[in-house]
């Protein structure tokens, strides 16, 4: 479904990724950690094609279709999509009128759905305006519902959210990446971004992988990662034997 | 009655930009019209018992009191504009009066509409008797057609006696050649609340106008809202204006400007002169293309216990609003038309839900037109 090779990316003049290799399946939820400041978010945010976040080599590949060039909405228009951690906040745009401009005129349950997250409230209310950390969460993942993708970037899903938003959180994501169907029916993907991994009690990842100073340096299990990670902290990836 | 209000002599496009402004030309949503092409007095009705809607030469004829309102809240001599209109022989315009305690639910229709190369004068009249409600839209525009040398003067007086409302939305349609000069103030009495919005989304090749409302009763209230966008040749220069003199006065004024390569002059005054009332002045501005956004907000406090305060802002539309928007699948241009209208959005309290939803649509028709 996604491939990237040799990824390096420039934010201003700063080199901050060099050269990422990654590959994730159809299927399969992928998990991404590490420090503070590693390049995670710049990872999303030039798989979603942020223009800030300059390729100055390698490429990426969704679906069998170089992307590498592609904008936002074209990407989006491929079935790639993002839960924002920090999303702005749009005056006077209405959450409820977003949602209908994302749906673009397909048939969906707008009320339904937002019910369902609690969000029936929102509708009305400029988007993000004077959320909370946890309503921020569920109007993004809302907006994912509509849109529907195959392949779903979510950078720290369950930062600021209490432990009952959790649960609800974690459920939607749950049913956006298809974990309610068998393995092999499966056909969405996500990358998730994560540090304390509360997430992974609703989404059975696949593979974990940890990023240090701009570069993935280990693969693994991610369960297995993150109780190292617990254990011992970041430095140990920092001279990890697998880079 | 007719059961339509075509103009006589109107196109077929510019009865289209008659509708823009917020008239209905079969009159089923209002209760009242009245209609002036030129210096013509065309159509003047309304169906609701207690509330009048009259020519300014019948009105004078009818209510010999009504001499104490002209010229009371506009001084005659206040510019060119009012002078112009004073030393007129023919005064032509509306007066509208809402007897006491009368109500209209459905909003009258004021238009005023500019067919040819002349100055259109106007005075009009608007009351609003004790515990009266009025809602009215004033659609003022001209034909596509028009040229140079089209002026429009409009002298409107409003008086909002005790526990009275009125709620006044002006759409402009003009063009590139017309230059527009609204001279309007109003007068508000113990509990009264005077709503004025002004949309201006065509072009206009000047607008210049600085709408004043005196607060003189306790605990009055008046709202101004101003919507306007500046095309590459439009100069605006749109002002609103509050006078804090009641005990418990409040005033709140709002502008929501965007050059698309033009000028716009947002100018806002609250003077607080009484202890106990408050006022707030907001303005933001987009500039979509290099031209002039100039606010100049003023507040003037002149006791102790007056509040005030203001805001304004003036930018371009953020980028990462518009990628934000694209990684939901929205174009660059539908992710550029949705931010700029939720810019516009500005919902003000009071106003019945058709006229709101009549600034909408106007609004609508810009967002269509990609701004």
């Amino acid at each position: 479904m996604l491939d990237i090779r040799d990824l390096h990316v420039n934010v201003g003049d700063r080199e901050v990724l060099h050269g990422i290799n990654l590959h994730i399946d159809a299927g399969e939820t992928h998990v991404l950690m590490g420090p503070n400041g590693s390049g995670k978010t710049t990872l999303l945010m030039t798989l979603m094609g942020f223009s800030g976040y300059k390729i100055t080599k390698g490429t990426i590949t969704f679906n069998g279709e170089d992307v590498t060039a592609m904008h936002a909405d074209e990407r989006a228009k491929r079935g790639m999509g993002m839960l924002f951690q920090r999303p702005p906040t749009i005056s006077g745009l209405k959450l409820g009128k977003l949602l209908t401009a994302i749906s673009h005129d397909k048939e969906v349950d707008i009320p339904g759905l937002a019910g369902s997250l609690h969000m029936g409230g929102f509708l009305e209310r400029d988007i993000n305006k004077g959320f909370s950390g946890g309503e921020i969460k569920r109007s993004e993942v809302l907006q994912l519902m509509i849109q529907n993708p195959d392949f779903v970037m979510l950078d720290e899903p369950e930062s600021g959210v209490d432990i009952e938003n959790i649960s609800l959180i974690g459920n939607a994501i749950g049913s956006l990446l298809e974990k309610e169907k068998r393995i092999v029916k499966r056909a969405k993907s996500g990358l998730v971004i994560t540090h304390t991994g509360f997430i992974l009690d609703y989404l059975d990842a696949d593979k974990g992988h940890v990023m240090c100073d701009g570069m993935i340096k280990c693969h693994g299990n991610p369960r297995e990662i993150l109780k190292d990670i617990k254990q011992r902290g970041y430095k140990e990836c920092l001279e990890c034997r697998h880079s | 009655m007719p059961s339509q209000l075509i103009p006589p002599g109107i196109s077929k496009d510019d009865q289209e930009r008659l509708v823009q402004s917020g008239i209905d030309l079969k009159m089923e949503n209002r209760c009242g019209s009245y209609l002036q092409v030129n210096q013509d007095v065309v159509h003047s009705e309304c169906s609701e018992t207690g509330i009048e809607v009259l020519s300014y030469k019948k009105a004078m004829e009818k209510y010999d009191w009504l001499k104490e309102y002209v010229w009371n809240a506009v001084a005659k001599d206040k510019d060119e504009i009012t002078k112009y209109v004073a030393a007129q022989e023919k005064p032509q315009g509306y007066v509208i009066i809402a007897h006491k305690g009368t109500k209209n639910i459905l909003p009258i229709q004021a238009c005023l509409y500019l067919g040819r190369e002349t100055i259109q004068h106007v005075h009009n009249i608007i009351i609003a008797e004790e515990g009266a409600e009025l809602h009215m839209i004033s659609g003022c525009a001209s034909g596509g057609h028009v040229g140079e040398g089209a002026k429009h003067y409009g002298v409107s007086e409003f008086y909002i006696k005790k526990d009275a409302k009125v709620s006044f939305t002006m759409i402009h349609t003009w063009n590139e050649n017309i230059e527009v000069f609204p001279r309007s103030a109003s007068i508000v009495e113990e509990n009264g609340v005077f709503l004025s919005n002004y949309v201006c989304m065509q072009p206009v090749k000047k607008v210049q106008m600085y709408p004043t409302a005196t607060l003189k009763g306790e605990n009055s209230v008046a709202r101004f809202s101003t919507i306007a966008i500046a095309s590459p040749t439009s100069y605006i220069d749109a002002g609103s204006r509050a006078i804090l003199e009641g005990k418990g006065a409040s005033a709140e004024l709002v502008t929501r400007a965007i050059t698309r390569g033009g000028t716009i002059i947002s100018r806002g005054h609250i003077l607080g002169k009484t202890a106990g009332t408050k006022g707030h002045l907001e303005c933001k501005g987009l500039i979509l293309k290099d031209g002039m956004i100039y606010a100049i907000p003023e507040i003037d406090g002149r006791v102790v216990g007056t509040e005030l305060s203001h805001e304004a802002a003036v930018g371009k539309l953020a980028q990462d609003e518009i990628e934000y928007l694209m990684s939901r699948g929205l174009s660059e241009d539908e992710a550029t038309a949705t931010i700029i209208r939720g810019f516009l959005d500005v919902k003000i309290a009071g106003l019945p839900e058709a006229l709101q939803k009549q600034i909408d649509a106007t609004i609508d028709v810009a967002e269509k037109a990609g701004f």
